[in-house]
């Protein structure tokens, strides 16, 4: 008799419609909100018109500053952490794999330290940093890829324990490449995968961040959403909203780049 | 019933590759705590294919990763085709190599793995196309192209990895238990296949196994490694018939473990008297190393009684209880008419010829 291990599809059906209506109501509710046409009732697309209507330009002005300053934060974070986090990881699984479990401790510590902590020590290294790079929002990224190290590591070392990169690397040692073209055609390719997990879960940490950001006195997309909704609650849902179907529509894209190639040769 | 052919028919080949000679002189190689070579000695004539054998352990894949420029070595020094190659990295040391884990890169179909080669050597594309094609068709692959390596049974992946291994004519070819991971069929299968492309090719060839049967099977030489050093290196029939030590002749075949008296070069086992091998045992009382053919079912010897009696095909192998304080377990191979009952009574002796001792 086999034994039946996979949850059967009626027990998948519900276990997803549960979750997917828990992760459903929110966004509805946000989507309701952001339709309102005024306390009596009705709906209409007023809110979200004005938004990008230009009277209103300097109205949103920080909103739109925040939205950029975070998708620029995004794009340099999760390029910083792929330089520093690939090349140490292969190395230190190829070369010297007695530094793994140092290299874990390293990158999973910034998960147990509070963001308010974090901030307290990154202040005085921050007044540093704005003397040579500017107080501009992107330096931000530096604290970022702190922030991300622990999923980016995990992501990415999950992939590297599903392939022999060890023997892929021998493999490719003896057909005559050099280190460089082992890691950039051979390696690489094959952690497609934790490298785009690693980069859309850094998006999100990203897009989501606001502590750091407001103690430090900069302007992204959450400490924008803040600051708004004091005045204007329906633009703070609005530009929620949109973050989250920005995140989706990343994580679909991501989702099916990271599909294994099939072209033919 | 048949077996089904694993290669073509007719296989296609590829231009001779010519021998290389290798050198292992005096190779060490130590890790914390551990020497894995004690001082290996090895040359590969051009065009032969040795096989490393050993138990696990005994440092024969450190022996070949050390060859490979994979590990680096202490001591000593390794040749290739007269050329000190011991500080050239891998990649500039002109080998091909097939690894006991599959080790075809999952990103690129069968073909490109097999022009992976060729394009580190900046080979052109069509030339290179032609090349890898005929490397495919060599091993019996030639339609597997465009397939990715999830696509092919265990067996096609390390047909593979030796297609790609030999396509850039490398001079040495490295296979680092290759077979191990298949299951018996294919593996028969595909060790003749190597050898006959071995041959074909005329590669210099290192072959690393912990399994008797294979390094007997495809072997010009076997060497023989325990503990970081080779024991013995000869021909697969001199390593059976003329082992040169009780490690050798209890590794290499079906031994059995006789108690006897060494005097003068001479040992006494079963009630006959043959020569040893080995002079470096001192005279007194010995366990002796005996092949289950060189026992005789017989009339005169030590009585013993038969345990169980199987049938081989060519031979019989029967196992028998000698009559001692300690009750050793024989066995013996006799011919396959000479049907032996369990508990029948028998008697055994020795053909004379020369054994392997070692004090007990």
């Amino acid at each position: 008799m086999r034994t039946q291990i996979a949850p059967s599809r009626t027990t998948r059906l519900v276990v997803l419609t549960v979750v997917g209506v828990i992760f459903l109501i929110p966004i509805v509710a946000m989507l309701e909100f952001s339709l309102r046409a005024g306390l009596d009732g009705g709906y209409n697309l007023g809110h979200w018109t004005a938004i990008f209507d230009p009277e209103n330009e300097r109205t949103y002005r920080n909103l739109f500053r925040g939205v950029t300053n975070s998708l620029i934060l995004a794009v340099v974070t999760v390029v910083l952490m792929l330089i520093l986090l690939v090349p140490t990881m292969v190395l230190v699984k190829l070369r010297l794999p007695r530094l793994e479990r140092p290299l874990e401790l390293i990158c999973l510590l910034p998960i147990t330290i509070p963001a308010i902590v974090l901030v307290v020590g990154l202040a005085p290294v921050y007044s540093v940093v704005a003397r040579f790079f500017g107080a501009n929002a992107w330096t931000l990224s530096f604290a970022y890829v702190i922030l991300v190290l622990p999923y980016a590591y995990r992501a990415i070392q999950a992939n590297l324990i599903s392939v022999d990169v060890v023997t892929l690397a021998e493999a490719a040692r003896t057909l005559g490449a050099g280190w460089g073209t082992v890691i950039a055609r051979v390696i690489v390719p094959n952690l497609r995968r934790g490298m785009l997990a690693a980069a859309v879960i850094s998006v999100a940490v990203v897009l989501g961040e606001y502590t750091i950001a407001s103690l430090l006195n900069r302007i992204n997309l959450q400490t924008a959403v803040v600051q708004v909704s004091r005045s204007d609650p329906y633009a703070a849902v609005i530009f929620a909203l949109l973050a989250l179907a920005f995140g989706f529509l990343l994580l679909f894209i991501l989702g099916r780049s990271s599909r294994p190639s099939r072209r033919p040769s | 019933m048949t077996a089904t052919p694993a290669t073509p028919t007719t296989p296609p080949s590829l231009d001779p590759v010519g021998g290389t000679r290798v050198e292992l002189r005096g190779v060490v190689k130590e890790f914390p705590g551990l020497r894995a070579l004690d001082g290996v000695d090895l040359v590969l004539d051009p065009g032969e294919l040795v096989v490393l054998l050993g138990p696990s352990g005994c440092g024969k894949t450190t022996a070949l990763r050390c060859l490979a420029g994979l590990e680096e070595v202490t001591a000593g020094s390794i040749h290739i085709a007269d050329e000190d190659v011991s500080g050239v990295p891998t990649n500039r040391r002109d080998l091909g190599m097939v690894f006991q884990q599959y080790s075809l890169f999952p990103h690129l179909t069968v073909m490109e793995n097999v022009e992976f080669g060729l394009r580190m050597r900046k080979v052109p594309a069509e030339d290179r196309r032609r090349r890898s094609q005929e490397s495919l068709d060599l091993v019996g692959l030639g339609e597997h192209g465009k397939r990715y390596a999830h696509q092919l049974s265990g067996g096609q992946q390390q047909r593979v990895a030796l297609a790609r291994a030999l396509v850039t004519r490398p001079r040495v070819l490295l296979l680092d238990e290759p077979l191990s991971a298949l299951d018996a069929k294919v593996r028969a299968g595909l060790r003749d296949e190597i050898r006959r492309i071995q041959t074909e090719l005329g590669i210099t060839t290192l072959f690393v196994t912990h399994d008797q049967e294979e390094a007997l099977a495809v072997a010009d030489r076997v060497a023989v490694m325990n503990e970081g050093r080779i024991e013995q290196i000869g021909t697969p029939e001199e390593l059976y018939s003329t082992p040169v030590s009780p490690f050798v002749a209890g590794f290499v075949g079906l031994t059995n473990r006789l108690p006897g008296t060494l005097s003068r070069g001479m040992v006494s086992v079963l009630g006959a008297t043959v020569s040893v091998l080995n002079h470096n045992v001192p005279d007194g009382e010995v366990t002796a190393f005996v092949r289950p053919e060189d026992v005789i079912l017989g009339p005169e010897g030590e009585s013993a009684s038969v345990l169980t009696s199987s049938f081989l095909g060519s031979l019989r192998r029967t196992h028998v209880q000698l009559d001692l304080p300690d009750h050793p377990i024989v066995v013996v191979q006799h011919e396959v008419s000479d049907v032996r009952r369990p508990g029948e009574k028998v008697r055994l002796t020795l053909r004379d010829h020369a054994v392997v001792v070692e004090k007990r």
